[in-house]
Order: structure tokens, then C-alpha cells, then sequence
């Protein structure tokens, strides 16, 4: 297993040099494409295999989000499994269509039907075909979500990519709407991304938007299909947008992730529309942090040619403000940072510019862009000694903690074994938290999340410092 | 009414009303959100308790992930079963195949956490792309001198009952493999106890107290070398019979120990899994020890139940659940605090634990096979249900449909078995049943501004 001398070359080989993964930092494929796909209005997700795909990821994503996740199965049988899933499809979708009448049926692939050849597209095709004189047949897309190729988060991309391209359609004029390609984010930031971008008056088109599918309201009637998400519409006019904002540096653009050759051809929604309508496309990372805040605010005030509002001009200030009388508790800490790869850049971004020294930066994800990003992102607050773990595992993790001694973690739960077991704080984000409430409501956007977060992670030390003081202390 | 799926009216009886017999076993329809899951996580959830014992799930990463440390099941002492390993199969393996790197990681594992066994999970893509788990599983036995053992379970062989099955096959292989312990003459094995927050431990103290020994829990806080030796006690106790009950036949036909099937949940159940071993042993020492326990119990959990019981009485409640012997007990448990079962659905059922339910249950009572959030939801609606139990996929129906809710599955932190269960359970029950919370929900006017 990994020794403590070869943490010394800062970023670590691939999990690929081991044989097995003990606790993984990752999700599989199909999950991402879950909540991608909960973004979008009147859907239904059905994953084509066996059934266990879709009671588990439902299991993950309800501890998650606390809301009722309805993702249907193709329940594959061995004779499907043998002879194809042909006539399992069909049922699938008529049963789908008789129990939830959604405008939008969202199929992912699992491990099992890719590997048994399903041609899923083919199946789409010809249920419409024969299905061409139904009222209301539901809208279908589908995204390839193998779980051997990636993570959870390359499922997310491949499906957000996947809706954009089976429904943007240019027959019209240019409009005057942006679409914003959010990232896999908590409802909270989303409704604060719309705040933000509607307080510029720039009418958006925000994919995914499942901040009411995935955090509703309390109900006076069960729903079936929670009301929210991105429309079908809106999506169409996704390819007349005059610019796509993308936030995340990495996204799906990874040639690793467990392919064995990097064909060239994996594309993030904004590229597609780049390339294919002449959609201008702008990325900038997560904001978190005022300097990557700064560059989202920029960006939105370019397109829009207009100032950065008052309102988030006051909220920066307050943040400076903050930072100024927090960085005493936070200056020179040693954090280990984990997650979804564009996740780990945002936060190690905002760690470095507040004085906490990212010690370890690790991720399930493979892209092999991980190292290059931090680099970049961080600038003059690169940390030297900073590790890079792609590929990692919670119990490499460990390992490398072991010797590296941080003093606090910043990520998911799954992050709190190793927290218990070094009594080490621990600040909850991402995904998945499945051991706190609230996750549906962590934020971390903008200036307004990045004062939330600050405020925890100083909270966070002080708790444990008062804790761990012999006499304990009132005043700081 | 709610719109059942084609195929599945027969799986769908309203006691009273209907006269067709609620059929279970049935594989779930195309396109519906069972709330089941496949052959592999049965398997898994059955051996995971074992804490002794190296899991290595074979597969792509998702179903090592979504089953990490999934169970409240404790263990007394290691706590490799916490750990969640997995080859992590990545596409060159389920190209050329993942069989080499098996057997690496299989080396691998053992050297570094020196397990007493090896369990190795065949997932749905190992089952397509053919890997001779088996054939590894043997080599690396003989190499690394521990028994490894594989669990071909892949996903899509049936449902998660069948994946109970062999995982009772994985078990009986270890079964009468050792016999270096000291056996009791009045010794049992605990089978179907998952000792989820401790609770195998209480029932250790109640069979302590009337001098008999547990030889092997299997599985909760299970140890491979107790499972090795377990074909040498005198009767088999099967709590959870879904899951545990092909082992208890085996081992019968085997080694001739003759099983019980008892529940821990609820007064009178707990107290027959009592009375039932201390018949069993013919020793008027151990029934009266028996009979003094309960007593002893009983003295001061009644009075304790009484205020809860003021306050439910008359509420009702829904049940699904996993296995129907739990929700059997749990009818008689929510009677025992006055309230009535109105929905009553299980996961895993058979036709014949079905009959038995029915038995028990009032008239009006749905009782539902493999459901699904549309039914349930409708179902809730159209029997006005105060309380949901069940799993946490159950639990944003209740919530939603604004009822209290209880969670009585394999992920709960709080012990609901025995007789300090019992008021657990009572306890829980009342405190989500008669919050002040639900005051605000379902109220579609809640501002008076009309």
C-alpha cells in the first residue's frame, strides 16, 4: 500500500496502482446522472439494469437531500440479461408513463446494460416510433452512464450534456437569455445563482435547476413529480442563448476516468452549444472565495454590461470585513480538502487566499487535470507542499493524514471516520452528508456563501480549541 | 384508488374486502420504483455484520459505495465489516477481465488486515463479463490458508431475497469447519439477529440469565471462527426467518439441530422467544429462570408503556417493512400501545408469511407486496395513517404526506428489540406522532390573506 515516502512527490499516482479501494471518495456513474436529471421539469429518471442500481441510488440520494427521489428500474432478469432488454425497456416506459404521466423520461445506463450492448438510443427511437400517434408522449433522453468509466460526477456532466443535446434546437433569433451550467451544487446555491444572475437582470436559462425537486416545500398533497427544474422549452433555446456561462474548470474534461483510450469526443454542454451554434462560451470555477466570486461577478457584469449590483458589492465588502476579523483563528491551519474534483478546487481557492494552507487536496475523480487546475486556480496562494490525490480512497487519505497532521477537514461526511479517529474538526460539504441536516442547504457560492462558510470553518476551530482548552473561555 | 401496475393486482389485498390471496415472491414489474433492491445487496446485508471477516466487493465502485458501513450492526470487538473494499473495476477489467485483479487485491487485503475469512460479492457486470470468481476464491484459500469464500451474487438474478439464500450457502460453507470451543450443553445459535444498535446483546443478557449460552451469533456481531463452530449447538433460534431460514434448514439436515422461528419485537413475541428455547431444553430451571426474567421485565415495562399508550390510542399506523415476521410483531407491538395497523406491506414476503399476517391483521387492513411510492402514498391518503414504519425510502412519503415516522430498518441507530426496545419503540412512536410539528403541514391556505 502507499508509503509515507512517496507522498513526498505531492501528487500521488492514480488508485490505479492498487488492486482494490477501501472507502471510496466517489460515487458511481449513474447516481451523477440522477441528479442531473432531477433538474429537469415533469422528469422521471428510469436506470436500465438490474434493480438494485436504482434502490440504492435512491437510498443515497433521499439521506441526502431529504426529499422522495423516484428513479425507476428496467429490472433486468438474467433473461434480460441473456436475450436484452428490449421488451424491459418498453414495459419500463409504458409503466412509467401509466403511474407518473411525466413530460420527461431521463434514462441513464448502468454497468450491466452497457456492457451487454444495449443500444439505448436505438430503443428510445423505436418506442416513439411505434408510439408516434400518443398524446403527450413524454420527451426522452438519454445519457451513457457506464460506472466503470468515471465517477458520479463525470455522470452528472454526461447527463447535463446529454439533455442539451438531445433538445437544443436553433430555429430562431439569437435571444437575449444566458444559459448557466451550474455544476453539481446544493439547491441553496442554486436559488442563490438565480438570485444573483436575475439581480443583473440577465434573463437565464440555469441547468440543472433541481433546487425545488431535490428541496421542496412541505405539501398539502403527495406529488408524484415534484413541481420545478429546468423546462423543456427553456432547453431548447438553450443553443439561441447569446453566451453559456459553465462553472468548473474540470468538469467531464478528464481523458482518464477509467477508459481505456481517451477517444476526444467528451464534451461539456457549453461546448457542444460552442461548437455546434456558435454559443460563446465563459467558465469560470465554483465561486467560492472572493477571488473566484470576483471572476463569476466579472463575468456576469461583461455579458450584461453592467455593474456588479450594490447589493453584492456590500456583500463583498462585509466579507473582507470578516475575513480581517477571523484570520487570526484560521492563519496558517492545515487543511485537507476532498471531494468532487471541481468542488476541491473551489474550496482549496478559498482556503489559500484566507491563510489556511490546503495540505491535501484528494478526489475520487481521475480527470488527470486535478494537479494542473490547482495550480493555475490558486496562483501566487499555491501552497508548495500541498499533496494532490486523484483517484484517492478514504483509507489513502488516511494514510497520507497519518503524516501530513491537519488540523481540519473540509468535504463530505464520508470524511468523518478519519476525523473521529485523529480528532480532527471536521467542516461538512458537498457531497454526500448523510450524518447532518441540511445538506440540501449548505452554501457556499458567492460572497453570501463564502461568509457562511467562513463562519463555520473559524466556528468550527474555536469549538475545537474551547474543547480541547483545559479552563475553556468565554470571550475571543 | 391508486393505479396498480399491470401484474400486480394479486399483490394487493384489503382484508374484509378482497378474497383473492396476496401473492409474494413475484420478480417487480419493468419501470416501477420498487422500493427493493437486487440479489447482491440481500447477500450483502446478511453477511456485512460479520466483523471478523474481509468483504470484497467485486464490481465498478457503486456497489461497494452505496453499501459502506450501510447497517447499524455492532461488533464487540473488529471492525473490519465497517470498512467498505471493492476491486473498483474500471473498463480494461471488464474488457479483458477482472479475474488478475481479484486475485491482486484479494493478496493484497489479507496481508494487510489479516481477516479470519474473505467474502468476495460477485456483482451483475462480474456475472456478464464471466470472471471464474470462484476458481480465485479457492487458490487464494489455499495460499493464504483462511476460508475465501464467493458470494455469487449478482444483481440481476432476482430480488434481494434471493440473495439471502446465498448468502446462507456462503455461511453453511463455513459451518462445522472448526471445533476448538467449549459448547454448552444448553447452547444456541441467535440466526437472523443483526445486533443493530446492540440489541443482540440485550437478548444475550435475557438467555444468559436463564443459564444458557449463545454459541454463534449469526450474523449480528459475528465472528468467523463462532459461525465454524455452530453446527455443535443444541437448537438454532431464528429471529429474521427471510433471510436466515435456508441456513436453519441446512444445518438441520446436516448436523440434525432443530430450529426455532421467534421474533424480538414486542412483549409477547420477545417473551415466546423465551419460553420457546427454555421448552425446548425440557429443564424446569431454565423455564422458571425464564418465567422471573419476563416477570421481572414485564413489572416495570407496563407502567412505563401506560402514558404512551393514553396518548396513541385509537392512531394508526402503516407498516413496510423488509421481511413479514417483522411486520407481524410490529401489528402486535403497535396493538400492545393501542394503535391499529391499517397498511401492512412487506419487501420480501411469500405467500405463506402472507396468510400468516393476514391472520393478525383487522379487517379494512391493505396488505401489499413489493409496493411502491405511488401506491403507498395513495394508500396512506386513503386509510388517513398517523405513523409510517419503515426505511429510510420511506421516510419522505410520511414526512411528505405529513405523518410521523419510525424507523425500523437495518440503518436505525436505536435498539427496538426486547423489552427495552419495546419502550424504545413506544417512546419513538409517540415523540414523532404527537409532535407539534404537523400543525403546519397540510395546510394549503396557511396565511389568512384571502
Amino acid at each position: 500500500m502507499q508509503k509515507a515516502e512517496s507522498i513526498k512527490q505531492k501528487v500521488m499516482p492514480s488508485g490505479d496502482t492498487f488492486a482494490s479501494s477501501c472507502n471510496a471518495c466517489k460515487q458511481c456513474t449513474p447516481l451523477g446522472a440522477c441528479i442531473a436529471f432531477k433538474g429537469l421539469e415533469g422528469v422521471l429518471p428510469m436506470l436500465h439494469g438490474s434493480q438494485g442500481c436504482a434502490t440504492y441510488i435512491r437510498r443515497y440520494l433521499i439521506s441526502h437531500f431529504r426529499e422522495p427521489v423516484d428513479i425507476a428500474s428496467s429490472n433486468f432478469s438474467e433473461e434480460t440479461t441473456i436475450f436484452g432488454g428490449n421488451k424491459n425497456f418498453n414495459t419500463g416506459i409504458d409503466n412509467i408513463i401509466k403511474q407518473y404521466h411525466p413530460r420527461v423520461i431521463a434514462i441513464a445506463s448502468t454497468c450491466l446494460s452497457e456492457t451487454i450492448g444495449e443500444d439505448v438510443q436505438r430503443l428510445i427511437f423505436e418506442y416513439q416510433e411505434t408510439h408516434n400517434t400518443m398524446p403527450d408522449l413524454p420527451v426522452m433522453i438519454f445519457a451513457s452512464t457506464p460506472s466503470y468509466q468515471g465517477t458520479h460526477s463525470e455522470g452528472f456532466h454526461e447527463a447535463v450534456f446529454a439533455a442539451v443535446k438531445t433538445l437544443a434546437e436553433a430555429s430562431g433569433p439569437v435571444g437575449d437569455h444566458i444559459n448557466l451550467f451550474s455544476n453539481m451544487i446544493s439547491p441553496e446555491d442554486i436559488r442563490h445563482l438565480k438570485e444573483i444572475v436575475e439581480d443583473f437582470s440577465i434573463p437565464v436559462v440555469l441547468f440543472p435547476d433541481y433546487s425545488d425537486t431535490l428541496d421542496n416545500t412541505s405539501w398539502d398533497s403527495y406529488r408524484r413529480i415534484p413541481d420545478g427544474g429546468t423546462t423543456v422549452d427553456e432547453l431548447k433555446k438553450s443553443a439561441l442563448a447569446y453566451a453559456s456561462v459553465e462553472l468548473g474548470y474540470i468538469l467531464n474534461s478528464g481523458g482518464m476516468n477509467g477508459r481505456i483510450k481517451d477517444n476526444g469526443t467528451k464534451q461539456s454542454a457549453g461546448e457542444y452549444l460552442k461548437s455546434k451554434f456558435d454559443v460563446p462560451l465563459v467558465r469560470t470555477g465554483l465561486p467560492v472565495g472572493i477571488l473566484e466570486s470576483d471572476k463569476f461577478f466579472n463575468a456576469l457584469s461583461s455579458i450584461s454590461g453592467k455593474a456588479i449590483p450594490m447589493k453584492y458589492q456590500r456583500q463583498r465588502g462585509r466579507l473582507v470585513d470578516l475575513y480581517v476579523d477571523g484570520h487570526k483563528y484560521v492563519s496558517d491551519k492545515r487543511a485537507v480538502i476532498y471531494g468532487e474534483e471541481d468542488l476541491v478546487v473551489a474550496l482549496a481557492a478559498f482556503a489559500a487566499e484566507i491563510g489556511i494552507k490546503p495540505v491535501l487536496c484528494a478526489s475520487g475523480g481521475e480527470s488527470g487535470k486535478l494537479a494542473g487546475t490547482l495550480r493555475e486556480v490558486l496562483g501566487k496562494n499555491y501552497y508548495e507542499d500541498m499533496v494532490v490525490g486523484q483517484g484517492m480512497s478514504f483509507e489513502r487519505m488516511e494514510e497520507v493524514m497519518q503524516e501530513l497532521k491537519p488540523d481540519l477537514m473540509i468535504g463530505n461526511s464520508k470524511g468523518y471516520y478519519i476525523a473521529r479517529k485523529m480528532d480532527i474538526p471536521i467542516v461538512r460539504t458537498g457531497f454526500p452528508i448523510h450524518d447532518r441536516l441540511g445538506a440540501q442547504h449548505t452554501h457556499v457560492l458567492g460572497y453570501e456563501g463564502t461568509m457562511i462558510l467562513f463562519e463555520q470553518i473559524v466556528n468550527t476551530l474555536l469549538e475545537d480549541k474551547q474543547r480541547k482548552s483545559p479552563v475553556g473561555y468565554k470571550y475571543m | 384508488m391508486a393505479e396498480y401496475l399491470e401484474g400486480r393486482e394479486n399483490q394487493i389485498v384489503t382484508k374484509g374486502i378482497d378474497s383473492h390471496e396476496l401473492v409474494g415472491g413475484k420478480p417487480s414489474v419493468a419501470g416501477s420504483v420498487s422500493q427493493r433492491a437486487c440479489v447482491f445487496c440481500g447477500s450483502r446485508v446478511v453477511l456485512y455484520p460479520i466483523a471478523d471477516a474481509l468483504h470484497l466487493v467485486h464490481g465498478p465502485i457503486g456497489c461497494a459505495s452505496y453499501t459502506w458501513d450501510i447497517r447499524g450492526a455492532l461488533s464487540s470487538g473488529p471492525e473490519l465489516h465497517r470498512s467498505s473494499f471493492s476491486t473498483d473495476l474500471r473498463e480494461k477489467n471488464i474488457v479483458f477481465g477482472g479475474q488478475d485483479k481479484l486475485y491482486q487485491a484479494l493478496h493484497e487485503l489479507i496481508d494487510k488486515h489479516h481477516p479470519k475469512a474473505a467474502f468476495v460479492y460477485s456483482t451483475c457486470i462480474v456475472g456478464v463479463i464471466g470472471d471464474d470468481v470462484q476458481s480465485v476464491c479457492k487458490r487464494v484459500q489455499k495460499e493464504k490458508n483462511i476460508p475465501v469464500v464467493a458470494v455469487m451474487a449478482e444483481g440481476f438474478q432476482g430480488s434481494k431475497k434471493d440473495g439471502y439464500k446465498i448468502a446462507c450457502d456462503a455461511l453453511f460453507s463455513l459451518v462445522g469447519t472448526d471445533e476448538s470451543m467449549d459448547v454448552s450443553p444448553l447452547s444456541i445459535n441467535i440466526l437472523g439477529d443483526f445486533n443493530l444498535a446492540g440489541e443482540l446483546w440485550m437478548l444475550e443478557e435475557y438467555y444468559k440469565k436463564m443459564g444458557i449460552q449463545i454459541l454463534a451469533p449469526i450474523t449480528g456481531d459475528g465472528r468467523v471462527k463462532k459461525i465454524q463452530n455452530a453446527h455443535r449447538a443444541a437448537l438454532n433460534v431464528v429471529q429474521c426467518s427471510g433471510s436466515m431460514i435456508h441456513l436453519a434448514k441446512q444445518m438441520k439436515e446436516k448436523y440434525g439441530i432443530p430450529f426455532i422461528k421467534v421474533s424480538y419485537f414486542g412483549i409477547e413475541d420477545m417473551s415466546d422467544a423465551l419460553y420457546e428455547v427454555a421448552k425446548f431444553f425440557k429443564d424446569d430451571s431454565v423455564m422458571d429462570k425464564a418465567r422471573e426474567l419476563v416477570k421481572d421485565q414485564l413489572t416495570t415495562l407496563i407502567p412505563a408503556l401506560e402514558p404512551y399508550k393514553r396518548a396513541l390510542q385509537g392512531k394508526k399506523a402503516a407498516i413496510y417493512v423488509g421481511g413479514a415476521f417483522k411486520a407481524i410483531s410490529l401489528v402486535k407491538a403497535l396493538r400492545l400501545i393501542g394503535m391499529k395497523t391499517v397498511i401492512a406491506g412487506t419487501q420480501t414476503g411469500n405467500t405463506e408469511d402472507y396468510r400468516l399476517l393476514k391472520t393478525i391483521c383487522d379487517d379494512g387492513c391493505i396488505m401489499v407486496d413489493d409496493s411502491n411510492p405511488v401506491e403507498l402514498s395513495e394508500f396512506v391518503k386513503q386509510t388517513g395513517a398517523d405513523l409510517f414504519i419503515g426505511g429510510v425510502k420511506e421516510r419522505p412519503i410520511a414526512y411528505k404526506l405529513g405523518i410521523g415516522f419510525c424507523d425500523h430498518n437495518h440503518e436505525r441507530k436505536l435498539a427496538l428489540a426486547g423489552y427495552d426496545g419495546m419502550l424504545n419503540f413506544a417512546k419513538e412512536v409517540y415523540e414523532t406522532v404527537t409532535s407539534p410539528v404537523w400543525q403546519f403541514v397540510n395546510r394549503s391556505t396557511p396565511f389568512d390573506n384571502e
